[in-house]
């Protein structure tokens, strides 16, 4: 019961994104720009697949560091970019290892990037 | 000018003027903190047996608007060191050595700050644990008498001194933290010590919370600051916010050290923390050093800033 009403949101989830997807396709990378010390936007949402790609846009550096592990940058100068292709879907809570108040969100949606993961780019 | 003694009296006020900058001059004596005017100053320059400096937050390395040459206005600073009448015992360092954690960094920092021909007491900035191995650099020159992160402590001039890393294994959303294991060996190192020591702690970020949307503060810093309660005179110095933000509560002194390298706003007076531009013939009204007069029994500690652009 449980597994079957996931793959029906699932499959809603996918029939909602295909049109959009179509129109304009789904999102390969999403840029996030870390400026005045925190991340613009602070959430953001992906389909599993899609790279997301941090600019430091500050005259201070800044780490990007997910708070569970999954990814770390290194120490982030001004222009330097980070980034980081989120294969697995779910909510990825990201923070600066150096100033930890700026805190971000990725959430990466099942299905909607992994059959447009193939070829086209 | 009557006599040869008002006249040294006179030099030695005006010297104090000068150190003196825009910062103030404060003193703990019997628990009660006072602000003192010139001839306290006056006192407190003759009378102290014992003299530390302090420096903070060189970010050698930054290279932006704020400041291009961070390495310059560090080596000014040794200068005025070198300059001072009176040789002071030893030197600390409150962290943000280098500013990304770069060999090459701390190098020219060794280099600049050995100019001062002083003993130099370090503790970790945030920028000086970033490199690949989080704070292995900077334990590898400066830890090899330290504990953990980098804290430890000492003896000198009659007063215990304990050095803390509030800058490692930071938590989303927090403030600077000190972690169980190290609150467990400040209460381990407190405990052989007299309340009548004058206890000096210096760490980068602020103890106490100076402006928590920026994160100038140190979320499990008054567990420490409790383990201090039963000492006579409490001295807390810090770096980290690059300005001088000082108070006093019962028998502690809290004070922040000026950048040698680029001012910060005040909190909550800019958009974000990151370095302040100004006139480039002002940035050095905004850069300086400290020094604090260490009295052995019964008499005053004394904190006195100077800037840059002061005399020294």
């Amino acid at each position: 019961m449980r597994a079957l009403s996931r793959r029906t949101l699932l499959g809603w989830l996918g029939f909602a994104a295909w049109p959009m997807r179509a129109a304009r396709g789904a999102p390969r990378e999403v840029s996030v720009s870390i400026q005045n010390f925190a991340f613009a936007p602070a959430r953001t949402q992906i389909p599993a697949g899609a790279r997301v790609i941090w600019t430091n846009e500050d005259d201070a550096p800044h780490l990007v560091v997910a708070s569970k592990g999954a990814f770390r940058s290194s120490a982030l100068d001004t222009g330097d970019t980070f980034q980081f292709v989120f294969r697995e879907p779910g909510s990825y809570d990201y923070f600066c290892a150096l100033h930890p108040h700026m805190q971000g969100v990725v959430t990466v949606t099942a299905e909607a990037g992994r059959g447009a993961e193939t070829g086209d780019h | 000018m009557a006599s040869k003694d008002a006249h040294v009296g006179r030099r030695q006020v005006l010297e104090c003027m000068a150190w003196a900058g825009t910062g103030a001059l404060w003193t703990i004596s019997g628990g009660t903190p006072h602000a003192l005017g010139l001839l306290g100053q006056a006192r407190a320059e003759t009378a102290a047996p014992f003299t530390f400096l302090q420096i903070s937050d060189s970010h050698i390395g930054f290279d932006k608007a704020a400041n291009p040459d961070a390495l310059a206005t560090l080596r000014e600073t040794i200068a005025k060191v070198r300059a001072m009448p009176a040789r002071p015992a030893f030197m600390i360092h409150t962290g943000d050595i280098t500013h990304l954690s770069r060999a090459s960094e701390f190098d020219q920092a060794d280099a600049a700050i050995r100019e001062a021909g002083l003993e130099t007491f370090y503790v970790p900035g945030e920028h000086d644990v970033i490199d690949e191995g989080r704070g292995r650099s900077y334990l590898d020159r400066y830890g090899k008498n330290a504990k953990g992160a980098g804290w430890y402590s000492f003896d000198a001039g009659g007063a215990h001194f304990v050095g803390l890393v509030n800058v490692v294994d930071l938590e989303a959303g927090g403030l600077g933290k000190l972690g169980p294991e190290q609150l467990a060996w400040i209460e381990n190192d407190l405990r052989g010590q007299s309340a009548s020591t004058p206890i000096v702690v210096f760490a980068h970020i602020p103890l106490w919370t100076i402006y928590e949307p920026w994160g100038w503060g140190t979320d499990d810093g008054l567990r420490a600051l409790s383990l201090l309660n039963r000492f006579g005179s409490v001295t807390v110095l810090n770096g980290h916010i690059h300005q001088i933000v000082q108070k006093t509560e019962g028998h502690m002194t809290f004070h922040t050290a000026r950048s040698t390298a680029f001012p910060q706003p005040a909190p909550g007076a800019a958009p974000s923390p990151g370095p302040m531009v100004v006139a480039s013939d002002k940035l050095r009204d905004y850069l300086g050093l400290t020094r604090v007069d260490v009295a052995r029994v019964d008499s005053p500690v004394a904190i006195v800033d100077a800037t840059l652009a002061g005399k020294a």
